[in-house]
Order: C-alpha cells, then structure tokens, then sequence
C-alpha cells in the first residue's frame, strides 16, 4: 500500500515528536525505529500505526453505516406504507409475508440510533479522522500510546460481536429505544427486547466505552505532549482542537454512562432495583411471580436516575458527535476557499464553551419526564444560551468564505453543506430548549428533524468533506471529482426532502416511535407527507452508490497525487502521500499558524506551517 | 457547479420559508388549539419561528451569495485578514440579547403550566382535590373517579377504560400514575404532556376549551403496542359530566382496590 515511505532516521523522528530530550511520553513505544519489515498481520491487523488503525475505524465504520441506513429504509418504508409487507423480504419474515411487525419496528429503531451514534459517527469522527490526523496535524511520528491505540481499536470488537449477537437472541434485541429508559429495559417481560437483547446492547456499549476511553487518553496525551518543535496550542489546526475538545468530553462524560449501563445490567441480571420502584405490575406480572429486573421486595429505585445518568452522558455525547466535523469543516473551508479562519480564537473558544456548557444542559431531554419543573427552567436558560457559541461558528464560517477564492470542488461542497444544515438544527434547538413549546414538541419529530440535522445533515456531511479532502493523504489518489459533484447534488437536495418535512410533522404533533400513527385521528392526514418522506428516503439512500462507487473505485484507479494536492498548510501535507510509518521524513519546524491562505508574504496563496521566510 | 451550488443554497431559505407559510393550507400545521394555555404555547413557538426566521434567511442567503460571489474564476489573492475583534463582539452580542430575550419569554407559561405555583386552587378541582387519576399501562389508559365522597381510594370510586372525560371551560388537575413502564400523557390539541412515571403521582392540570372528544396518545415508548396505545379524553358541559359520573355508577362500581 506504501510504496514511497522511506524509514524515517532516528535523529529526524526524535525532532517531530516534539519532545525535549529525556522528556520521552510515558509509554512511548518508538516502533518506527524497528526498521524491519512487518508482516501482513502486524501490518494491517494488529497494527500500531496511528494511520492503519485509523482506516480500521473508518472501514468498520462505513460497513455499519450501510447497516444503520438500511434499517432506517425498513423504518422508513413501515411509516408509509404501515404493515405492508416489504418487497423481496418475505424471507425475513415469513409469519408476516414480508411485513414488519410491531416488535421488530421498536427494534429496529432502537438499534438504528444505536448504531449510527455508537458504531458510526463516533467512530469515524474520533476513531477514523482523530486517529488519522491528529499525529500527521501536530507533526507526531504517532500516537503517545500506540499499543493502546491499537487496543483502541480491538475494544471495539467485542462490541462489534455483541451487538450482532443481539439480533439472534430469543425476543430479538432491544428495543427500548437507542435511550433505553428503565424499566421498560430492565424488566424482562416488558419488551420482547429487554427479554436478553437489551443485556447484549448494554455489553456492548460498555466495550464502546472502553474503546472511547482509551483513544480520549491517547489523544489528549498525543496532542498536550509531542507536537512538533514551534506548534503551540494556537498554531493547531482547528481538528485537533475539535477533537482534543471531544476527547475532554469521552474523559469526563463517559464514566457516567458505564457506571449506568453497569447499573442497568446489574439491574437486569441479579434485581438490583437501582432503577426500578417498588410495585409494578408488567405484563400482569406482580413483582412477587419470578421475572427479571423485577425486584421483589421493595426496590425503591428511580427510573428518573437513569434518565439523569444517561442524558449526563448523552448530552455532552452530541457534541462529541459534533465538535470535531465542526474542527473539520473549518479546515476544510479555509483550504478551499483559500482564506485565514476568520476568527482562530473565537472558534476555539466557542469550541470550548459548546463542551462546557455541555456538561449543564443534560435536562432538556427531561422537561416533561417529572422530573422537577424548577430544574427545567435553569436547563432551558443554559441550553438556550448553548446556542450563542453555535451562533459565533457559523458567523466566522461565513467570514472565511467571505472575499475568499472559492474552489468549489466534493470536498469544499460538503463542508460548505454541512454549514448551510447545521444552521437548521441548530435554530430548530431553540424551539425544543424553550420549555412550554417543548411540553408540546417533545419526542415528536421536529425533535427527529433537528437531530438529524446536525448528525446526518451535519456530522455525516462533514465526514464525506473530510474523506474527499483526506482522501489522497490515506491512499495517495484523488476521489473522482464528478462522481463527487454528483453524490453532493443528490444528497444535498433528498437530505432535505427526507429531513425538512419532518418539522411539519412535528408541528402537526406526531410522535416519533410510533409504528402506525394513522391509528389516530390526529395524524391520519399525516402519511402522504410521509409518503414523500420515505420516497425521498429511497432516494438519499440509493444515492449513496456514487459515493460506494467513487470510493473504492479511487482506491485503485483514481489520479496518483504528491503530497500536497489541494495546496494546503497544515502538517499533514509536509509528509507523504500516503504517510510511511513514521509519517514524516523531514525534520519539522512549525512557525506559524495553518491558515496563512492569501498571504502577501508569499508569490503562491498559500504558506505551509513550516516554510520558513 | 458555480451556479448549480448557489441554486441549491439558495433554494435552502426559500423553500424553507416557502414551506413553512404554506404548511397550515396544507393542514401540515398545529392542530387545533382548545386548551387555555394552548394559544401561549402557540404564540412562543411562532415568537421563537420568526426571530430564528430572520437568522435563517440571514445566514442561508450570505452562504448562497458568498460562495455564487467567491467562487468566480480570478487570478488574484483572497482577502487576507484573521478575523475582526469589533465584528466578533457584535455578533456575540446580539445573539446574546435575543436568547435571553426568548428565554425569559418562556418562564411564565411553563411555570404557570407546571409549578405547584400555577395550579388552580380556586375551583371544584384542585391538588388535594383532584378530578381523577389517570392509570397508564401497556398498552391502554384508566381513569378512576373518586365518586360521590370525593376522595379517591376509597369503595364508591368509579372506573373508566379508555375515555377520559372532563368538563369544559373548568380547571381539571388530576393525578397521573403508570402502573409498569413510562407512559406519557399527551392530547395535541391541548399542547400538553406529561410522562407517566411508575412510583410516582404527577399532578396534570388543563382546562379544555371546547367539548369534543379528542385523541389522547401515549408519547413515551412503551413497548411493543407502543403505537396503539391510545385513548380519548372526551370534553363535556357541567351537566353532561354529572350525568356521565351518575352512568358510571351505575354501571360499574368499583370495590376501590387497584
Ligand atoms: C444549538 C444548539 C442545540 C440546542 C439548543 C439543542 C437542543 C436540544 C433539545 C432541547 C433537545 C431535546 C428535545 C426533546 O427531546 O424534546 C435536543 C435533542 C437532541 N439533540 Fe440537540 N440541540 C443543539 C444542538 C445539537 C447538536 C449539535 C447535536 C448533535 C450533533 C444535537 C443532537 C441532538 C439529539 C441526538 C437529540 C435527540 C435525543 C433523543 O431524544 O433521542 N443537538 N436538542
Ligand atoms: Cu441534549
Ligand atoms: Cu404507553
């Protein structure tokens, strides 16, 4: 794969990591100093290249986002046409011929957000691009830890085995939703799902977190101890700063979420009754019939605890999902549009400020729940003012793009769309923040339209910009660039049919979840607007295949490029395309920040972090 | 792609706002309003739609124009600056202002819809006092009336499957109870929604506007029957509900356990 690496010399490695000498990173396994070749296994498997490891993270990645859409067609398809059986798939299905039934529709939704949250975006957000890019960004020969980056990446298997299993297990696999409120997860006999499905999901999550963990480690270790000789925190590039942000937010956020699914677990499996009160009767069940998750005695537990835990988590969560495609869009508008970010320091501190007051708006997903009203109305203040830092990125964006030299290429179009939708969710946020319309709004789908604003519309766009834009770096090809056009088009415009209607629906008071809303009077009017919905579903769906296409077609035909094809600053396109083990093979000496674009310095419009003048 | 690219940002804003103009004609809008908060809860959300409104049509429409105006073939150099401190802090500024503007417009209605503060006291419905209680289980609603001593627990309480009914243009608090999982309590034409919480009594007040019977859906996943867990809470005059709490004594007379 990596014909033009050259080993790097001992003497070269030891200037880009930054590091004064006896300063070594605890742990620093210096495995480019072995200059002997690896075998395949070492190589691409069990590797502890930041690189190979990266792209493990976006291949597994982009196969679950193949199996989180084509569940989302299911539930798509079930919306319009509601138990109807599916064309082709009577196989699946053979009590129904074809149809989906009421237990599989909770199932595939809950396991839709799951995958797309857990075994998606943030994979390929911090696993695949922070792997990838911060060493390459800060001039690091790799990660601080690169066994236990490579442990990283196989936490994620078990996580990957389990949540597969799930699907097998008798009564199917969870179905409480991707939020897996309590007790309707714990009990047994209260979902089919909660039966044994919902203990694979919570294992599974938990091997999640323990992936998560060990790459927030890494990361913040890699970019706090071995940038390059002259990259000061304010000469990084605004991804590392997005993902360093992240990585904060996995560090402090996530101990919460596995103390609960631990909970949860315990919960299900010996009656623990951390989250279960006293005296329910499931399923005609009374606590005193045997039945798991049901404590027998008096369990005293609250399922408003595990709200709390989850959305303590879950919160800070959405912006893991967010802050790093905001760092990648930002880059990659400044590069295309060959302009300095309008605004360096404002949008690293409105970064921060997003992960901060992060920490202190979890209960706007509770304004209805019971949970004291007087905490919903600090919540709804914190969380409406979570969208001033949102307000000021999209302001610089638009100052970057302003007297700039527009290359309009796949790249560009994506984070120039990524900046056009986030603006969508993030007003579409304020409705839901403001307590009273939210009574009214909660869980119906203007909540479903603006998340997938800022995760489909949003994240997932910016992680198409960012493999059009990275694309050489990984594989030293370019993407093609009409089929990149073409794939933007479409997705653009059926992102938005699929998406923006979904306010309407909102508006109108249908509920999200619900597998046959016509059943009510109030939404039967509702399903040709869902009709077009799911056609244009369909569409976004199929629509992908440019990108498939394009994808793997580069990888072997696509226009060999040298290391720095689109004229950029940043590091990571001082080494080769694609990077050797070791990554660079010149020694490094950062003097200035990575958006000098357009600079009068220089002849070209462009000046490279490390070009001295 | 130059222009390709402007017609589809520009289209953004405008199909956007076309949208949402035309979506009443297309009944793809609020349902009616018959709850006496409901018309609050209308007015801040359309009050919260036009100042995002305007921020909408700002931004989407400087986008389309940017990048229809910059991406123009040249030979020449970007603007070179990092950035204007001045602009910065207007654009803090402001946005600052209009949020707390919108958040403090909220406090009243969600404080008079749910703090024990806003609760009636005056009426023939209060919290020690209240209409009904409201049983949510998978995957259907109960009503228990206290009955002719009104005080609910006790052996002349009556029961109800299904409907909900309530008398118009009164206050009504009743207590909300689920029996296994959460459900939630939601009419959309009252605008309100409450979560049913096993373990705990959560008091609900309304006072509905116009008789009918509207559809009372469950809004917090419950399982698998999740979407046919629905309801009706029936709104009648004083009179009606008399006569309707005097059939259903009649008819079914509960022995006052759960
Ligand atoms: C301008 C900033 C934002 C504000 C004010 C905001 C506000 C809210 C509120 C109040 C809710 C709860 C709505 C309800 O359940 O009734 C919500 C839900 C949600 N938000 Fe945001 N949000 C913002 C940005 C984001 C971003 C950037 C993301 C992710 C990238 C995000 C992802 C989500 C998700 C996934 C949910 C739904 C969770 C669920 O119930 O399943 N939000 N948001
Ligand atoms: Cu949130
Ligand atoms: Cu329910």
């Amino acid at each position: 794969m990596n014909p033009v690496s050259t080993p790097a010399a001992p003497v070269v490695t030891h200037h880009s990591t930054g590091l004064q000498p006896g300063e070594g990173a605890p742990g620093t396994m210096r495995e480019h100093h072995d200059h002997h070749e690896l075998g395949f296994l070492r190589k691409y498997v069990f590797s502890v290249d930041h690189k190979i490891i990266g792209l493990q993270f976006l291949f597994s990645g982009l196969v679950f986002l193949v199996l989180g859409g084509l569940m989302a067609m299911a539930i798509r398809y079930q919306l319009a046409w509601p138990w109807k059986p599916m064309p082709g798939l009577s196989w699946m299905f053979p009590a129904t011929g074809g149809a989906i039934t009421p237990e599989f529709y909770t199932m595939l939704f809950t396991m839709h957000g799951t995958i797309m949250i857990f075994f998606v975006i943030i994979p390929l957000l911090t696993g695949a691009f922070g792997n990838f890019l911060i060493p390459l960004m800060i001039g690091a020969p790799d990660m601080a830890f690169p066994k236990l980056n490579m442990f990283g990446y196989w936490a994620m298997w078990p996580a990957f085995v389990l949540i597969l299993m799930g699907f097998f297990v008798e009564g199917g696999h969870a179905a409480g939703g991707w939020t897996s409120y309590p007790p309707l997860s714990t009990i047994e006999s209260a979902a089919p799902g909660s039966l044994s499905g919902q203990t694979y999901w919570l294992m599974s999550l938990t091997w999640v977190g323990v992936s998560s963990m060990m790459g927030a480690v890494n990361y913040v270790t890699t970019i706090v101890k071995m940038r390059a000789p002259g990259m000061t925190m304010m000469r990084m590039p605004l991804s590392v700063w997005g993902l360093m942000i992240a990585a904060f937010l996995q560090l402090f956020a996530l101990p919460v979420l596995t103390a609960a699914s631990i909970m949860q677990l315990l919960d299900r499996v010996i009656d623990t009754g951390f989250f279960t009160p006293t005296n329910l009767i499931v399923n005609n069940l009374t606590p005193d019939s045997f039945a798991h998750g049901m404590p027998a005695a008096a369990a005293g537990g609250q399922p408003l605890l595990w709200q709390h835990l989850f959305w303590f988590y879950s919160h800070p969560a959405v912006y893991i999902l967010v802050v790093p495609a905001m760092g990648f869009t930002s880059d990659i508008l400044a590069v295309h549009a060959r302009k300095p970010i309008f605004g360096y320091k404002p949008m690293v501190y409105s970064m921060a400020a997003i992960a901060g007051l992060g920490f202190i708006v979890w209960g706007h997903h509770m304004f209805t729940s019971g949970m004291n009203p007087a905490l919903g109305m600090s919540f709804m203040v914190a969380t409406i003012m979570i969208a001033l830092p949102s307000a000021i990125k999209v302001f610089n964006w638009l100052g970057t793009l302003w007297g700039g030299r527009i290359r309009l290429n796949s790249p560009m179009l994506f984070a120039i769309g990524f900046v056009s939708m986030f603006i969508i969710g993030g007003l579409s946020g304020i409705w839901m923040a403001a307590t009273p319309v939210d009574i009214y709004i909660h869980d119906t789908y203007i909540v479903v339209a603006h998340f997938h604003y800022v995760v489909f519309a949003g994240s997932m766009f910016a992680i198409f910009s960012a493999i059009y834009h990275w694309y050489p770096k990984m594989f030293g090809r370019v993407m093609n660039e009409t089929l990149g056009k073409i794939h933007f088009v479409g997705t653009f415009i059926f992102t938005n049919c699929t998406f923006y209607m979904m306010h309407q629906l909102g508006v109108a008071g249908l509920m999200r979840r619900t597998a046959d809303p016509y059943a009510y009077d109030v939404y039967a009017h509702l399903q040709p607007l869902n009709e077009f919905i799911t056609l244009s579903a369909f569409c976004m769906f199929a629509w992908q295949i440019f990108f498939v296409v394009n994808f793997f077609h580069s990888l072997f035909w696509g226009a060999r490029v040298g290391r720095n094809p689109w004229e950029a600053n940043s590091l990571e396109w001082d080494a080769p395309s694609p990077p050797g083990h070791g990554n660079f093979d010149s020694p490094l000496l950062v003097h200035r920040g990575p958006y000098e674009y357009s600079t009068p310095e220089v002849a070209e419009d462009y000046l490279p972090q490390t070009r001295a003048v | 792609m130059r222009l390709i690219a402007f017609l589809l940002l520009i289209a953004v804003p405008i199909l956007g706002v076309y949208t949402f103009m035309t979506a009443a004609e297309h009944n793809w809008w609020f349902p009616p309003a018959y709850s006496t908060f409901a018309p609050d809860i209308d007015w801040l959300f359309n009050f919260i739609m036009y100042m995002v409104a305007f921020t909408f049509i700002v931004t989407e429409v400087a986008l389309a124009w940017f990048v229809f105006k910059y991406s123009a073939k040249r030979h020449d150099k970007g603007v070179f600056t990092h950035g204007s401190h001045k602009l910065e802090m207007i654009w803090t500024a402001i946005p600052a202002v209009a949020l707390l503007v919108i958040a403090f417009t909220q406090m009243e209605t969600f404080a008079n819809i749910k703090f024990a503060s806003g609760f009636p006291t005056q009426g023939r419905f209060t919290r020690e006092k209240p209409i009904a209680q409201v049983w949510a289980s998978q995957f259907d609603w109960r009503v228990r009336y206290p009955g002719d001593d009104g005080v609910l627990g006790t052996v002349d309480d009556l029961e109800a499957a299904y409907e909900f009914v309530v008398p118009v243009n009164e206050d009504v608090v009743f207590e909300l109870r689920s029996r296994d999982v959460i459900h939630s309590w939601f009419v959309p034409e009252f605008r309100l929604k409450q979560d049913a919480l096993p373990g705990h009594t959560i008091p609900v007040w309304f006072n509905a506007t116009k008789e009918g019977s509207y559809d009372l859906v469950c809004a917090e996943l419950c399982g698998w029957g999740h979407y046919k867990m629905s309801g009706r809470v029936r709104v009648v005059s004083a009179q009606e509900f008399e006569a309707y709490q005097a059939d259903l004594k009649a008819k079914w007379f509960s022995n006052g356990k759960e």
